[in-house]
């Protein structure tokens, strides 16, 4: 077991090495100056020929890519172009509103998501079953941004519920924290829940059609025992697997629903950086994105030796 | 076989909105629209179903009745939707078709030659590993924001889970005995492959497809809301939400009709996908 | 089947008593910026990403100057410049040499004083990079520390322009410590200590989220009272903090919910609905802003004069500013390259008179034998003061003959490109726009798109010598009706070969709740003076 999972950990490496290879091609190949931005509106050419220098974009490609992976090993993603802050600490700094978020749409995810998609199982073919899932399949197709501003519409702006926007730290307020972030996490759990829900659905719709279903029925247990205990827990393993999937999902709501709410996390930071053609600041927050998704998806896997007492490696 | 797919409520239901969409788009001059990109900043922010003179700004002078009223640079929003639509559309198709074409052939050549399967899949993980908005906000904007590049940006991440699909599907195949049995006699490549593993493989591609439009309609929307979509002149659903969201609270609708229209297509297509799914994909159906 | 609808109920409405909790239980959060009479929330106009003033000219980064550091001179709100951290000053008969004394009581934030040594290092930093400092310092021999409180500059040439360059709010020169303003002009300061009436609070700095001030206890305001960047600077307030909100509606939601107090500059499209709400005040604090249009004189078609002039008579400033600002109170036609209301504001504009002359436009197009070739319009998507003229000029521009390809970018991208000399084919341009405050429109020497060094000089590169010449002998010049005549010359030079196009003139209105009071009329944005009840 220790072995697949170092040959599991040690499976990562390739990928962030690929990973990391394409995104540095990618910028590289931009039409964008750096320097033309950074020297402004009133800035001469020479200027600009000045700043690039001193950025050691006059170098060859190989040369910038070698230098910017020895640095990557140190675990130093380099410096901004704009912010005279390392790329690390930019991103130390927009962590917490970006994972606060992302984690509260998960609680909410589970919370709404699972009880639905296991009702509408349960259900199957009923108008309940159909309502939801067509509720689900809405979610899905409605885009984070009209959703958000519907909602600070409503929420925000009609009934005063919510905040319409910010982040405010844990630290300095923790109910205000969560207050804060109520609106933009139901926002980004909408396709969320579409999702779960609906894998949840198949999976517990699977494992109700099976013997040891047919069996603990006949013994007399009570229904909810029969769908929690025994469908819900042998649909666990395909709802981690989209869990896990749907972190690419969730980091593509997290650009829009923070710009949509004005929350100081890595999605805008990712947006203001893409915009203003921060090589360093881009490449170091898709890494780090990158980072998290295998990371998340290599828990995933590890996690099915807890989930499944079938699985054994 | 499409009789039986037709009782199918969802897919009818679906298939008949899509019918009805494209005929709209591809239509749109014969729907009393007036050209996409014709302005009037007199008449900006016109509310609905007002009838009204319109200066276009390149001369001509006409009077017009504007079903959905105007956006803030006083276009007409109803032209602009039924025109916006074919980028929509298009992207949801091109973006489609093109990641099951290059999803499949690297899925079938990874599959099919073990050598190269491990190159191959490594950099498909990598390529996963980027997420997908991330991937085409960079590559947007980094070539700048034309169809073609916004087809680019959109189907490249795509391509690994088609791959995925494929590669599973041939590697199934190859166990059966029968295949086994092709290869041993040295039956040539293509024809084992036109056989028996694309018989196999296209309804999940299908269905894959359907999924990848939707999420390509999703996706060229949100690109446009970040200020990364096509050019200013082309109106997609998107660029006229990502235009129209300054005044969201003012003028809901220049924000909200077309998102409507974006969610009901991307709906039917996911029904469409989910019908699909139920109808053809053996193994769902023997699992109901 | 009854304990399942038992348990989801109770599911149900655990759910909801959380949420439940989250709503009722603490709905004074929202609310709690607006609640705090010393701390003044405000949404700039752009991110703060860059802290020196010297190495970038962008506006939130002189704004974020005017905070924390202190000029030598300032400009009232009708223009006039007034002593600021200068006591005294006097000049020679001959106007060559120049002798400056400091006020006493100024200290820098880290609590050493201000000395006239301090002020010589930020001049030559000043000098080496701001186009106004170079001219300064090019016409100067020395400039010397007499002792810790007076400097002396001893010119080479007359130079009329002096207490303009020292004073000018475009692109000031701001205060520095000598061992900050020791650091060369091409590299980025990293402290910012001024010794201006507010403080940076460094810690709280997130770039793209949050700026946080602090009053500064020791400013000694002077005792005039507070009018442009000159006059007393009082603050009223324990903590400024400015927020980043990029996006138009998300700004206009935050002011109306109380979130924010202020917004710098508002969206145009909110100007109907904050004009309605009768929680906030709209307020002019700055002049004017002008719209101009660039054309790029390197490459065809725009090498050619006449097809410049033909792209320029078909310009319709009402229509362009209508589409851009909606709300008529917002805009104004100006055919003038001056800002209207300055002292060089003329109407003699060769001309061009900010309406269409498209019979006009098609008659040069043809004498000029144009082509056909492909207009390149570049159009900023995510500009929302200049995402709408390049659509409203390409409609002009075909109805004056011309082929338009609209390409759009993000600004930055733009701001890259148009750096860009080469032809279309190689990633070239030919038209965009940009705009500029009045202060950047006021006379000759700060405008800066009016040049005629060719390649050498600001972004379209025109050509004429008439324009450097005349420019030359603006700065020499004393005498103010003199003055007048040349820059009406240079107006003239300027439209008759279209070597760039004033659109249209904005109002920047700034937002405030209705508890805000005491925005100062300044050339650029201020902040002190302000009061919150």
């Amino acid at each position: 077991m220790y072995i697949f999972v170092l040959r599991r950990i040690l499976s990562t490496i390739p990928v962030l090495g690929i990973v990391a290879l394409i995104v540095f091609m990618m910028l590289h190949l931009a039409p964008g100056d750096p320097a033309a931005i950074i020297v402004g509106d009133n800035g001469s050419l020479a200027d600009i020929q000045r700043v690039r220098d001193q950025l050691g974009l006059n170098e060859s490609l190989p040369m910038q890519f070698w230098h910017w992976l020895l640095r990557l090993l140190q675990g130093d993603l380099g410096r901004s172009i704009f912010i005279p802050q390392s790329v690390v600490s930019l991103i130390g700094q927009r962590i917490g509103p970006t994972f606060s978020l992302a984690g509260l749409t998960l609680v909410f995810t589970l919370l709404l998501a699972i009880p639905l998609g296991t009702i509408a199982a349960w259900k199957r073919n009923s108008w309940l079953d159909r309502g939801l899932m067509a509720a689900s399949a809405a979610g899905f197709s409605v885009p984070a941004f009209v959703v958000g501003y519907l909602f600070i519409w409503l929420f925000g702006l009609r009934l005063q519920w919510f905040p319409v926007q910010g982040y405010i730290p844990p630290a300095q307020s923790l109910s205000g924290w969560l207050h804060g972030l109520v609106l933009p996490a139901l926002t980004l759990a909408m396709v969320y829940i579409a999702l779960i829900a609906r894998v949840t659905r198949a999976a517990v719709s699977e494992a109700l059609t099976e013997d040891y279903i047919r069996t603990a029925r006949s013994k007399g247990i009570a229904e909810w025992r029969v769908l929690l205990r025994h469908a819900l827990a042998n649909a666990a393993v395909p709802i981690v697997t989209v869990v896990g999937i749907g972190v690419a999902l969730l980091i593509t709501g997290v650009v829009v629903t923070e710009t949509v709410f004005a929350i100081p996390g890595l999605g805008r930071l990712t947006v203001d950086a893409v915009l203003s053609r921060d090589f360093p600041m881009i490449q170091g927050v898709t890494l780090f994105f990158s980072f998290v998704y295998v990371v998340v998806n290599l828990l995933v896997d590890l996690s099915y030796l807890l989930l499944d007492p079938r699985i054994r490696y | 076989m499409l009789r039986r797919l037709w009782a199918h409520g969802p897919i009818r239901w679906s298939s008949l909105l899509l019918l009805l969409l494209l005929v709209l788009v591809v239509g749109a001059p014969w729907f009393g629209t007036l050209l996409p990109d014709a302005m009037d900043p007199a008449n900006a922010n016109l509310p609905m179903f007002t009838r009204a003179l319109f200066n276009d700004l390149s001369g001509d002078s006409y009077e017009h009745l504007f079903l959905l009223g105007t956006d803030a640079m006083g276009r007409d929003l109803w032209s602009r939707m039924l025109y916006g639509g074919r980028i929509s559309l298009t992207v949801g198709a091109v973006v489609a078709l093109f990641s099951l074409l290059l999803g499949s052939l690297v899925g079938l050549v990874s599959g099919y030659f073990r050598r190269v399967d491990m190159l191959l899949m490594r950099c498909m993980d990598g390529l996963m590993a980027i997420p997908a908005m991330i991937f085409a906000i960079s590559l947007v904007a980094i070539f700048g924001a034309r169809l073609s590049t916004l087809l680019v940006a959109i189907t490249i991440p795509e391509i690994p889970r088609v791959a995925r699909l494929v590669r599973s599907v041939v590697l199934g195949v190859r166990e059966e005995a029968y295949v086994e049995a092709a290869v041993a006699l040295a039956t040539p490549t293509l024809k084992i492959l036109r056989r028996h593993i694309l018989p196999n493989a296209i309804a999940p591609l299908i269905i894959q497809g359907t999924y990848i439009c939707a999420a390509a309609i999703l996706i060229e929307s949100s690109l446009s809301f970040l200020g990364l979509g096509l050019s200013a002149e082309e109106a997609t659903w998107g660029s006229i939400m990502a235009e129209g969201r300054s005044q969201f609270n003012q003028h809901p609708n220049v924000v909200l009709l077309p998102g409507v229209l974006l969610a009901l297509t991307v709906l039917a297509v996911n029904m469409l996908g989910d019908g699909l799914r139920d109808r053809l994909d053996p193994k769902f159906n023997k699992r109901t | 089947m009854s304990v399942l609808a038992l348990s989801r109920r109770s599911a149900l409405g655990w759910m909801l008593t959380t949420l439940a909790a989250a709503v009722i239980g603490m709905p004074g959060i929202a609310l709690a910026a607006g609640e705090d009479s010393s701390v003044l929330r405000m949404v700039p106009q752009a991110d703060l990403k860059i802290l020196d003033p010297v190495w970038t000219t962008a506006t939130v980064t002189r704004d974020h100057g005017f905070m924390v550091y202190d000029t030598l001179f300032g400009m009232t709100d009708k223009g006039e410049i007034k002593p600021q951290m200068i006591d005294t000053y006097s000049h020679s008969a001959d106007g060559k040499e120049w002798t400056f004394t400091l006020r006493s009581g100024l200290s820098f934030h880290d609590g050493a004083p201000v000395t006239s040594a301090d002020v010589v290092a930020s001049l030559k930093r000043w000098g080496s990079r701001a186009s106004v400092g170079q001219l300064l310092l090019s016409a100067t021999k020395s400039i010397d520390a007499v002792n810790d409180k007076t400097f002396k500059i001893e010119l080479a040439k007359p130079f009329g322009f002096m207490l303009d360059a020292l004073g000018n709010p475009n692109n000031p020169l701001f205060i520095m410590p000598k061992r900050i303003a020791e650091t060369p002009g091409t590299t980025q300061i990293t402290e910012v200590i001024g010794s201006g009436p507010y403080m940076f609070k460094k810690d709280e700095y997130s770039p793209g989220s949050k700026v946080v001030y602090l009053r500064n206890p020791k400013y000694q305001p002077r005792k005039e009272p507070a009018s442009g960047t000159a006059g007393g600077k009082k603050v009223y307030l324990e903590r400024v903090e400015w927020v980043m909100l990029p996006d138009a509606q998300t700004q206009a939601n935050a002011l109306v919910s109380n979130a924010v107090d202020l917004i710098e500059r508002i969206p145009p499209e909110q100007y109907p609905a904050f004009k309605k709400d009768p929680n906030l005040v709209l307020d002019k604090q700055v002049g004017q802003g002008s719209i101009v249009m660039a054309f790029n004189h390197l490459t065809a078609p725009f090498n050619n004069p006449k097809i410049a002039r033909a792209a320029m008579l078909a310009v319709n400033q009402q229509a362009l500013m209508r589409a851009q600002f909606i709300a008529p109170e917002m805009y104004s036609v100006n055919p003038s390259i001056y800002a209207n209301g300055t002292a060089y504001w003329s109407d003699r504009s060769a001309g061009f008179t900010g309406k269409p002359q498209f019979a006009e436009a098609k008659k040069l197009l043809k004498e000029a034998g144009y082509d056909g070739k492909p207009v390149v319009l570049m159009a900023p998507t995510d500009h929302s003061t200049h995402n709408k003229y390049p659509l409203v000029m390409a409609a002009l521009l075909r109805q004056a003959g011309f082929n338009v390809d609209v390409q759009t970018m993000d600004w930055q991208t733009e701001i890259a490109r148009r750096a860009k000399k080469d032809p279309v084919e190689q990633g070239g341009w030919n038209i965009f726009t940009t705009g500029f405050f009045a202060v950047d429109m006021m006379n000759p020497i700060v405008m800066a798109p009016l040049t005629g060094t060719g390649d050498k000089g600001w972004f379209g590169w025109p050509s004429s010598d008439k324009v450097e010449a005349l420019k030359m002998s603006f700065i020499e010049e004393m005498d103010p009706a003199k003055k007048k005549q040349i820059a009406t010359a240079l107006q003239e030079e300027a439209l008759s070969k279209a070597l760039f196009v004033p659109l249209g003139e904005y109002v920047p209105y700034t937002a405030m709740r209705k508890n805000i009071s005491g925005l100062i009329k300044a050339p650029v944005n201020v902040f002190w003076g302000l009061r919150k009840n």
